[in-house]
């Protein structure tokens, strides 16, 4: 057992504790960003001027109408950037644009003594457009050709002979839509200059340090001078990772500008029009099984609908990459992907980062072949299974796969799996009009940033003269809660009550050059970053004490009568980890996060309306740090999953007319995410058992994202639920998401008899589009700065 | 006439100068109270829901939760409001705080004081008791889910929170929340401010929509508030008739069932107790409880949506209106009541004061929604059918309403055609299905497909007729 990962006697870790602020959260007294202007004098508020053009140049702004507005102060444009007008890193994403890259881009921002008098001053300003033609949807990129950023590939053998010697070819399309995160508090920045001119920008961001980058760059002005602080955020998903730098910029341009605090906070419409969303995927794929199913080749490629700007398609499609294989050993592997880029609203990070959209894929493959196999998909997913000394497609051993088997027959006896099928299928028979199903899905999901460089995180740990602490890190809270067990980290480091530990804001003036909250790892990062902070001072401390086994207090007295050093910085590196971004090979991730989930569903013959009665998830969260968070944590992701596969429909105007581009669905009355109506009925959950992480802190393992993808068992569940309306054994094709007018439609195609259309049996099949010769390889801005470290340091 | 104020969380505020468009919520918020969060300002997530004690129609007074961001500030003149806040407050939880907070009910934490205020309302509701058969929906605490139906969470996919639902107990007699429900409501209080206007009763309101003939007409302000929020719309004048008491009644006899356009759904599912059976499938699916306790009927007849849910059931119900100006009363049938896409023959500062219902209710009813969510959305298509049977099957008289499928709600006057005579029987159903999938003209949009929707249409009365067996071989 590891140093890290070894577990002290009376551990605070792994006590069963509600959230932090949970009793600031009930009562309404926790503080959000947007809280904050209340207690702010003079505050001037900003309302973008968004345009009313799917893709236009813009040719000129006039706001001399917007000035005369009563309340307006001033109107910021691209004229008023001292430094560089960019929102992101990659200097493709204006914070004010002169040719205007989807419907709702904000070309510039209206000061007022209001909100009232900026939004009427944005209405006055008045923009002379010249519309553009416009790529709308990622097949419309296809067919244009409309790409940006690099080209990646998985490969491992030899795809074309390993299909031409394959048993069974079968070849399709999976298309799967985006998500907005719909984080219940959208996007909201405060910003004040101080006395001596430094910015300070209170955020909902999960990335204060680039926040603070970009808010720094937009200025003209060195980091220094720009502290960024995040109290909280009312949900993030990743949707926080990358958008919130230009609305945090936007406030500060104001705030120094007019020597006022600016406070952005965009309404839920602004929001979804305005910021990114999950990537849709189109996928084209092949693949060989072998008599007995077993998988022997994929050939796919993917491609993300990226909308105007790269933000991080990039890695998240590196992501998607290496999580095509999810639980299953493929021999032969080429995939391809690519990055559309399209008139809309820039995709980005969300909860799985790719990696669900990799996943549905060979999720999608195996739900459809398995009919046309003749294996129950249960058996032909079970059969394919990582088994020990296997390696991934990009070359990473597959540590305790037999952590997978351990989950699938826990559940399969708690369950009761073998009894309920029986039930089901007689249900079936007794039912015309409606129909139930079940399905069984696993998750394999690695943790650690693909990008090597993001795994490093500081804390400053200080530990008062009466005894109390207080800790700061570099993670952000969303209310996954980090620092729920950041506190239970350091009090089980210092060997020290709960009720000693207090934890600060996070503050970049407090540890700098932080990454994102994000990839699930912060609780892996940040805790390790903390328990070395305590563990210096401990250290410290035992050696003040001198074996006399003082009292906590007294011994922090005397320490500090002795001078001894009370508080401490930590600082935690992953260890292990090597990722060639160009070749897409190496070592990424620290460990796997395996689950696996079992839903039943009903479906109503009439509509396709559907319900789910009942999930059961066993996960591996290693030993949990704080397993009441962490059950949260798999419930939340797993409905936030089933959301975006059977229920969340972003729609787009794709048609020839004057809207064409613009978001369809962008507010809460017409973009519906699950509501009360959509709990299972029933719902168990377990942890696995003897899981403890080696490599992880006291044990534990990542929980945020991996959830999220065991609701493919619910779009399973309703593929078979579908089916069994047709001819027994027959397949059908679902889409994604699978809404109930979706399921009625693949209800009538089963019927019909005409269950899977798109299945092509046999070579040639549908041959996925292959990249050109001359296509670059990915180059996510990480390819820089891996260029210029020293290749010794890279291997 | 006083100056305007509320009473929040026990401390009187004044409502002075305050323009008609600023929502409760941005009222209570600029008082420094940060329960009550902006999430989608259209009463769509329930971030926003605070308590207000309403009357309950026996001299008490009923905690009820309604969406802050769509109540006008100045609507709340005289009224009694409870935040989050006023509930409690760290190191002193309510008991529904208490429950959220230890059961991890929250997460991020933006969402809970919004849930919290809902599931309060349903803790206090004087009606709620233990039951031995819990379903789905009604814990073993006789919790109602529905109440909750209006808050979105996004991170803990809500099994904490319907465990905390569940785990409450009675209210304490000395809470002094559920005394002062014992106690009667505020009084309504007439309101003159800068922009609105509170008249005492259906003379003084007549008296003021003819002297501002741009007026606009509010009662729950459920989609008033949306267009002012989201689109920005400014009233010239704004007239709140909620209160008007020629507008509350509800009245059941021999003949008619009068209903009160000014009556909340939600007042109105209680008074009516079941009598109209077709309107209790409809309340379930209308909206959420946090939208039923502001929404009035009058109000979701007049808006003229055409996706509406009630129009579809009163037509099925051949419904009448009845109208009133300064000119005086005229009554109108539903069908002739709508002139085109939101638009209606109310004319200039003419109000819906009741709608009427025949007092004989159909021996077949059914109300059909079909929609992505299962509850608290907006309809694709919505079917409500009501048939009347002579010696248990011949349809003597049908009538079926459809939403989602026109410009405005029609009436399925062809399949009405293709039942009435005919022996209730599945031959006469499939015959009238096909008849059916022809009405109306629907349109391609995001909630749903033409090609969905005519097959909606065309499945719906083999859907009852399927229903109806189910039901039966229960009995």
């Amino acid at each position: 057992m590891s140093d890290l990962s070894r577990r002290p006697d009376g551990a605070v870790v792994g006590e069963v504790l509600p959230h932090e602020s949970a009793d600031l959260h009930v009562t309404g007294h926790a503080l959000y960003t947007d809280d904050l202007v209340h207690r702010t004098r003079d505050v001037l508020h900003a309302h973008p001027v968004q345009a009313p053009h799917t893709h236009a140049r813009v040719a000129a702004i006039r706001h001399d109408a917007a000035l005369s507005v009563p309340g307006v102060v001033r109107v910021l444009t691209g004229d008023d950037v001292p430094g560089v007008n960019d929102a992101g890193v990659k200097h493709d994403e204006p914070l004010f644009p002169d040719e205007v890259m989807f419907h709702g881009h904000a070309v510039c921002w209206v000061l007022g003594e209001t909100l009232e008098a900026a939004r009427l001053g944005a209405a006055a300003v008045e923009v002379e457009y010249e519309p553009l033609p416009a790529v709308v949807g990622v097949r419309d990129a296809i067919a244009q050709g409309s790409f940006q950023g690099g080209h990646p590939s998985v490969a491992r053998g030899d795809v074309e002979a390993s299909l031409a010697g394959a048993a069974h070819v079968f070849s399709g399309e999976t298309e799967m839509a985006g998500q907005e995160h719909f984080y219940l508090e959208t996007q909201c920045a405060l910003a004040h200059v101080d006395e001596a001119g430094q910015v300070f920008v209170q955020s909902s961001t999960q990335h204060p340090s680039e926040t603070q980058e970009v808010v720094a760059h937009v200025l003209g002005r060195a980091s220094h001078a720009v502290t960024v602080q995040c109290l909280r955020m009312g949900g993030g998903f990743g949707g926080k990772e990358m958008q919130p730098h230009g609305f945090a910029a936007v406030a500060a341009l104001g705030a120094v500008l007019t020597g006022r605090p600016v406070r952005v906070r965009l309404t839920r419409q602004q929001d979804m029009t305005m910021t990114g969303k999950r990537h849709g995927v189109l996928a084209q794929w092949r693949a060989g099984f072998d008599d007995e199913g077993h998988l022997l080749a994929l050939d796919a490629t993917l491609t993300s609908d990226g909308g105007w700007s790269l933000d991080l398609s990039e890695p998240v499609l590196a992501r998607a990459l290496c999580h095509v294989d999810n639980a299953y050993w493929i021999p032969d592997v080429r995939l391809h992907g690519r990055i559309a880029r399209t008139h809309q609203a820039s995709s980005t990070a969300f909860r799985g980062f790719g990696g669900p959209q990799g996943m549905l894929v060979v999720e999608d493959v195996l739900g459809r072949c398995a009919p046309a196999l003749g294996l129950d998909p249960a058996e032909l997913r079970r059969r394919n299974f990582y088994a020990e000394g296997q390696e991934t497609p990009y070359g990473q051993p597959v540590r305790h796969p037999d952590r997978l088997a351990a989950a699938w027959e826990q559940l399969a006896a708690s369950a009761g799996l073998d009894e309920r099928r029986a039930e089901i299928a007689s249900y079936n028979r007794e039912h015309e009009h409606t129909k139930r199903a079940l399905a069984v899905t696993p998750a394999k999901f690695g943790i650690s940033f693909n990008f090597t460089a993001f795994n490093q995180a500081g804390a400053l740990v200080h530990v008062y003269k009466d005894g109390s602490v207080l800790v700061n890190h570099g993670g952000t809270e969303m209310g996954q809660g980090l620092h729920t067990k950041m506190l239970q980290v350091a009090a089980t480091a210092l060997g020290v009550p709960l009720a000693r530990v207090r934890l600060a804001p996070t503050r970049t003036d407090k540890v700098p050059n932080t990454s994102a909250t994000a990839a699930s790892s912060s609780a892996d990062l940040n805790g390790a970053a903390v328990k070395h902070a305590c563990e210096q001072i401990r250290a410290r401390l035992v050696e003040v004490d001198g074996g006399r086994g003082l009292a906590w207090e007294e011994l922090v007295r005397q320490a500090y009568f002795a001078r001894v050093q009370l508080w401490a910085a930590g600082f935690y590196r992953t260890e292990g980890l090597r990722w060639d971004v160009a070749l897409m090979r190496g070592h990424p991730f620290k460990y796997f996060a395996y689950g696996v989930a079992a839903a039943e569903v009903e479906v109503d013959g009439f509509t396709g309306a559907h319900r789910t009665r009942r999930v059961d998830i066993v996960h591996d969260v290693g030993d949990s740090l704080s397993p009441l968070v962490d059950l949260g944590q798999i419930e939340g992701g797993f409905v936030q999953g089933a959301g975006w596969l059977t229920l969340e429909d972003l729609r787009w105007d794709d048609s020839d007319g004057a809207g064409r581009g613009r978001l369809l669905t962008h507010a809460a009355s017409t973009y519906k995410l699950p509501s009360f109506s959509e709990l299972p009925e029933e719902m168990h959950v377990s942890l696995l058992e003897h899981a403890h992480e080696d490599g992880a802190v006291y044990g534990s393992k990542a929980v945020g994202e991996p959830p999220l993808m065991l609701a493919f068992a619910v779009r399973e569940a309703l593929r078979a639920a579908a089916a069994a309306f047709g001819p027994d054994g027959a397949g059908v094709a679902l889409a994604a998401p699978a809404t109930p007018e979706a399921v009625y439609w693949a209800i009538e195609a089963a019927r019909a008899g005409r269950g899977d259309p798109g299945l092509v049996t046999g070579l040639p099949g549908l041959v996925p589009d292959q990249p050109a010769p001359d296509d670059p390889p990915l180059h996510p801005r990480s390819a820089q700065a891996v260029a210029e470290v020293p290749a010794e340091v890279r291997a | 006439m006083p100056a305007p104020d509320v009473t929040v969380n026990g401390q009187s505020r004044p409502l002075t100068g305050m323009p008609a468009h600023t929502t409760a919520l941005d009222f209570l918020r600029g008082l420094g109270l940060t329960g009550a969060k902006e999430g989608c300002a259209e009463g769509e997530c329930g971030a926003c829901a605070v308590l207000v004690a309403r009357p309950d129609g026996e001299g008490r007074s009923r905690w009820t939760a309604i969406n802050a961001c769509l109540v006008p500030a100045l609507a709340l003149d005289g009224q009694e409001v409870v935040t989050a806040e006023g509930l409690g407050g760290p190191g002193d939880l309510h008991p529904v705080q208490h429950e959220m907070a230890v059961r991890g009910g929250s997460q991020c934490g933006y969402c809970t004081p919004g849930f919290v205020c809902s599931m309060a309302a349903e803790y206090y509701r004087p009606d709620r008791a233990p039951t031995a058969e819990p379903t789905a929906e009604h814990g073993p605490n006789g919790f109602d889910l529905h109440a909750v139906g209006g808050n979105l969470c996004r991170c803990t996919g809500y099994r904490p929170i319907r465990d905390a639902a569940w785990a409450l107990g009675p209210p304490d007699p000395a809470d002094p929340l559920a005394g002062r429900a014992t106690a009667p409501a505020p009084t309504v209080r007439t309101t003159r401010a800068d922009g609105f206007a509170r008249p005492a009763d259906l003379e003084e309101a007549l008296a003021l929509l003819a002297e501002h003939p741009d007026a606009t007409v509010v009662a729950g302000c459920t989609d008033w508030g949306v267009e002012a929020n989201l689109l920005g719309r400014r009233a010239a004048y704004v007239v709140a008739v909620d209160r008007l008491p020629e507008l509350r009644g509800l009245t059941v006899d021999d003949e008619t069932v009068e209903i009160g356009a000014a009556l909340t759904l939600s007042e109105a599912e209680s008074a009516l107790a079941g009598a109209v059976p077709l309107l209790d499938e409809v309340w379930p699916q209308f909206a959420s409880r946090l939208i039923r306790n502001g929404a009035t009927l009058g109000g979701n007849l007049a808006t003229a949506s055409p996706i509406g849910d009630l129009p579809p059931a009163l037509l099925a119900l051949d419904a009448t209106l009845v109208l009133a100006s300064a000119a005086g009363r005229r009554e109108v049938a539903l069908t002739d009541f709508w002139t085109g896409y939101r638009t209606t023959v109310l004319g200039p500062g003419e109000l819906v004061v009741a709608v009427r219902l025949p007092a004989r209710q159909p021996d077949v009813v059914a109300f059909q929604k079909v929609a992505k969510r299962r509850y608290d959305d907006i309809s694709g298509v919505a079917v409500a059918v009501a048939l009347h049977l002579a010696d248990d099957h011949v349809i003597t008289r049908a009538r079926i309403g459809l939403g989602g499928v026109a410009a405005t709600p029609v009436r399925a006057r062809a399949t009405e055609a293709a039942l009435e005579g005919r022996e209730w029987s599945a031959a006469t159903v499939a015959a009238a299905a096909d008849v059916l999938r022809g009405e109306g003209t629907p349109m391609d949009d995001h909630r749903a497909s033409a090609a969905y929707r005519t097959a909606m249409l065309g499945n719906a009365l083999p859907r009852l007729w399927a229903e109806r067996e189910v039901v039966e071989v229960a009995r």
